[in-house]
């Protein structure tokens, strides 16, 4: 009976607590967050005071309301002998709660327009940045710079899908963050490639659609160098949560040697273009990138996802002429996921993982994709 | 008809016949709650798979992929299969009696307008078996999501959605002929039980967004299958166009679902406190207000769109402005209460909670409509939070107190008041601990359809998971206790049943009569 007993409470009792402990120690070394960011700008800050002015205003008047309705449901229960009495109009009464409520608004409105005016003061920016949402990563591209990249989700697979412990940066890093200068006015001009996304930085008070066929502008200027991590806040696809934002604002040295590094590193990558790889590295190659930018959709075992995303593995493409597998990669399929690569990946990448497709999971071609086979498909346009 | 309706003693065919054939405005109004109750569990096993899945961070039970069904399917079925169709079962139920008809005005349509309805729930259920999966671009299916990129099962939930439209706009139809023409000699409109207003206006909204919504499922049809660029920028449509007519449909939508449960709430609260509704008048102008003005508010749903900004101030502006209105029935409800007499029923309970929570989710609506904030709350778990503070508190609370305050009238037999009673603490500290926390994931920065989140967000997920199995046990308790009191309850033969019940549906004998006020009544 005892048993019985202890098996039907005690047990599911230990496990509520354990949890319970488990929750409350999870609290106090992860420091969990309750209310909006201050963040870093002028617009972060306004977001946040309006929110802080709102959320004051409600309490007070919630206090008000409930603690009146409370008063109410204790003073006048039946069990405590109450009678009921049978007035059912008041016009002053309704009056003033029709006028004074709109009273309340109007003043609202004032500090919340002028708000809204500095999220739209885009005017008169110092760099403008390109920032493009893609299936499942951001482009950005500094505009009168030359200078453009992929940011994509650093976070392996593995750690995903709970095969490795989750590190500390688990869906906040990427592998390569868009950098800032502190203190210059940098307008973003946000769009999207395939369907829509949203770029967040809750920090600098920034989230914009990013829409095809659509550009529109924001703006951040802080003075405080760090990292601020993002989100995309669109539903975009099954990579929707694996798309973070993230940023670097540097000291204007820094960000200056960044933007010189950059730069060379661009021109010294053209310069070795023509480079012939091996089988072998373009094997690694491929597979790291197809991991990275493929595998979303067509899966890390080249099955694809049946019905939705056709597999490569034994696939007409893969097996075919290589003209028709670089078509595919590198100007998409039209009205479909297949986006084009031909400005996402490099041509060193394109030819690994198109290299990679042709001779993994048990695909055997057997040629070699060259980065200046890519080239000449490309120019050929 | 002399007879009474077949039972099952009259042999299944006869039985399975009443139940397709029927015209009886009781017997279809039956049939759109058990059905609702029945999406309103399906829905809500959704949810807990959803909530499974969030329990920790990482993918541990299902892929992205399926999660993007789960949330669509769930936020669908929820909508237009769970919430919707209960309203219209208690329209059926309660509006000719409370009016004093015999019947709806339009009763073979009647018929039709729910028998569409599980072919349409057939039809988008399927696709969650077919090759492609279901439908994953989310309940608000923006395109391109839901047009160039969507699985091929798209066409079924375009004509899934087609049905439940046309069974709406039927049913909306049927209302307002019945309201209009069939109302008992001195029912004046100024006499209608709120119920019977609310459902009115509500009707008036549904003959009006439904056609949008329709339209904009077209033209994702025609797009996807016919070559047209409505919302395909490569070829000179635009994406925010979607968005524009999805939400001019989708705001009086969410005024749909609540506008009857604030019919419900005032017709419970009164009873409870033994003392006439406050301020009827000023509740029916109120009502009348906030569904004019739900057409005029769409774009707050699109703050981040990159509106001009003359274009958020006004739709800021119009937001706002809603809060008075709204404010005007919680004041009235509360004013109800005060100096009544008060008990605490189970629907009471439900109804209380209701005011409570509902006003809770109208504070965090008047700080969404604050565009500025906007920026920081828009497409987060504050935003999932607040609709569920007015989906769930509200319209799900209010549809519950309306089976538990209904059930005896309809049944003739009363439910377990202590069951009922552990049900809705179990549902009202269920939800809280559900929602609550989704408030401050939201304001920390995690966004809404995540189907995994950094490890800053672990704690609330795990605490929401928790509250959210709570509320789903509390489900299956009330299930539970409106079966028993079908089958055991005690009678109750009192027509009133309720001290302090008012309305013509309270004359009727207990239970109902399956045709009531063939002669019509006289109204004072």
């Amino acid at each position: 009976m005892l048993k019985k007993a202890q098996a039907l409470f005690l047990r599911p009792l230990g496990a509520v607590l354990a949890l319970v402990s488990a929750v409350s120690s999870h609290a106090e070394s992860a420091a969990s967050q309750l209310n909006m960011p201050q963040g870093v700008t002028e617009v972060s800050q306004a977001a946040y005071d309006i929110h802080m002015v709102m959320m004051w205003i409600c309490t007070v008047i919630g206090v008000a309301v409930f603690g009146f309705m409370f008063y109410v449901m204790y003073a006048h229960r039946k069990s405590r002998g109450a009678v009921a009495e049978n007035f059912h109009e008041n016009l002053i009464v309704e009056l003033l709660w029709t006028i004074v409520p709109a009273i309340i608004l109007i003043v609202m409105a004032i500090p919340a327009t002028t708000a809204l005016l500095k999220v739209y003061d885009t005017e008169n920016a110092d760099i403008d940045i390109k920032v493009t949402g893609y299936q499942w990563k951001w482009q950005y591209e500094y505009l009168g710079e030359d200078v453009k990249f992929m940011s994509e989700l650093r976070t392996p697979q593995d750690e995903i899908y709970g095969r490795e412990p989750k590190g500390e940066h688990y869906l906040r890093e990427v592998t390569e963050p868009l950098v800032l200068p502190a203190g210059k006015k940098v307008r973003f001009l946000i769009t999207g490639n395939d369907v829509i996304h949203s770029w967040w930085v809750p920090d600098f008070g920034v989230k914009r659609d990013a829409v095809p066929g659509l550009f529109t502008s924001a703006w951040a200027k802080t003075d405080k160098p760090g990292t601020y991590v993002g989100e995309c806040t669109e539903l975009c696809g099954s990579g929707h949560a694996f798309m973070p934002v993230v940023v670097e604002v540097k000291e204007q040295a820094e960000y200056d040697q960044w933007l010189a590094d950059k730069k060379a590193a661009a021109a010294e990558y053209a310069s070795t273009i023509g480079k012939q790889w091996t089988f072998d590295e373009l094997m690694v190659q491929g597979e790291e990138v197809y991991n990275r930018s493929c595998a979303g959709c067509h899966a890390v075992n080249g099955e694809g996802i049946p019905g939705v995303f056709p597999a490569l593995k034994n696939s007409v493409i893969a097996l075919g002429p290589v003209v028709e597998h670089l078509r595919v990669v590198v100007d998409g399929i039209p009205g479909t996921a297949m986006q084009s690569f031909a400005d996402q990946l490099s041509e060193v990448d394109i030819a690994a993982v198109i290299h990679y497709e042709r001779n993994a999971w048990g695909n055997d071609v057997g040629d070699i994709t060259q980065p200046v086979d890519v080239l000449n498909y490309k120019q050929a346009k | 008809m002399a007879h009474g309706p077949a039972t099952l003693a009259d042999g299944w065919v006869k039985y399975a016949s009443r139940w397709l054939f029927t015209t009886n405005h009781k017997d279809i109004g039956t049939l759109y709650l058990w059905f609702s109750f029945a999406m309103f569990i399906l829905g809500g096993s959704f949810a807990m798979v959803i909530r499974a899945e969030l329990f920790q961070p990482g993918m541990q039970l299902i892929k992205p992929e399926f999660f993007n069904q789960m949330t669509t399917m769930h936020g669908l079925v929820m909508v237009f299969g769970a919430i919707m169709p209960a309203f219209v079962g208690l329209a059926n139920w309660l509006i000719p009696m409370m009016i004093g008809a015999p019947d709806m005005a339009l009763p073979r349509m009647n018929n039709l307008s729910f028998w569409i309805l599980p072919f349409a729930f057939a039809i988008l259920v399927a696709t969650l078996f077919m090759e492609g999966g279901g439908p994953n671009f989310g309940w608000t299916f923006y395109a391109p999501l839901s047009t160039t990129y969507a699985p091929d099962t798209v066409n079924y939930f375009i004509f899934g959605v087609h049905i439940m439209g046309a069974s709406s706009i039927m049913g909306s139809i049927n209302i307002i002929a019945t309201v209009m023409n069939m109302r008992a000699p001195g029912m004046t409109y100024m006499k209608m039980p709120m119920f019977v207003w609310t459902w009115l206006i509500t009707a008036f909204l549904l003959v009006a967004v439904m056609p949008v919504l329709a339209g904009a499922v077209t033209m994702m049809l025609m797009d996807i299958n016919f070559g047209t660029s409505f919302f395909d920028a490569a070829g000179g449509g635009d994406p925010v166009l979607f968005q524009h007519i999805f939400w001019f449909f989708g705001h009086p939508e969410v005024y749909i679902i609540i506008l009857p449960a604030f019919g419900v709430v005032s017709q419970i609260i009164p009873t409870f406190s033994r003392k006439p509704l406050f301020g009827y008048s000023s509740m029916v102008y109120a009502t009348a207000s906030i569904a004019f003005m739900s057409f005029i508010v769409w774009a707050h749903h699109m703050f981040t769109v990159g509106m001009p900004i003359a274009g958020e101030l006004y739709f800021m502006y119009a937001t706002m402005l809603i809060a008075v209105p709204t404010g005007v029935k919680v004041f009235n409800w509360i004013t109800t209460m005060y100096k009544g007499s008060l008990t605490f029923e189970t629907p009471m309970l439900f109804s209380i909670a209701f005011v409570i929570l509902f006003t809770f989710g109208g504070f965090t609506g008047l700080m969404l409509s604050i565009a500025a904030a906007d920026i920081q709350y828009h497409d987060t778990y504050f935003v999932v939070a607040h609709f569920h503070y007015v989906m769930v508190a509200g319209a799900v609370f209010s549809g519950t107190a309306a089976v538990y305050y209904w059930l005896p009238k309809w049944c003739g037999k009363m439910y377990d008041e202590t069951m009922g009673k552990v049900q809705f603490w179990i549902a009202f500290i269920g939800f809280n601990i559900t929602f609550m926390p989704q408030h401050f994931l939201g304001l920390a920065g995690m966004p809404r359809r995540y189907a995994d989140y950094g490890l800053q967000f672990a704690d609330w997920n795990m605490v929401s998971s928790i509250g959210a199995f709570m509320y789903g046990a509390a489900q299956i308790l009330f299930l539970f206790n409106v079966v028993r009191t079908i089958t055991h309850g005690k009678p109750v033969d009192k027509p009133e049943v309720w001290e302090g019940a008012e309305g013509l549906e309270w004359t009727v004998p207990t239970p109902a009569p399956y045709h009531t006020f063939e002669k019509p009544p006289q109204v004072k």
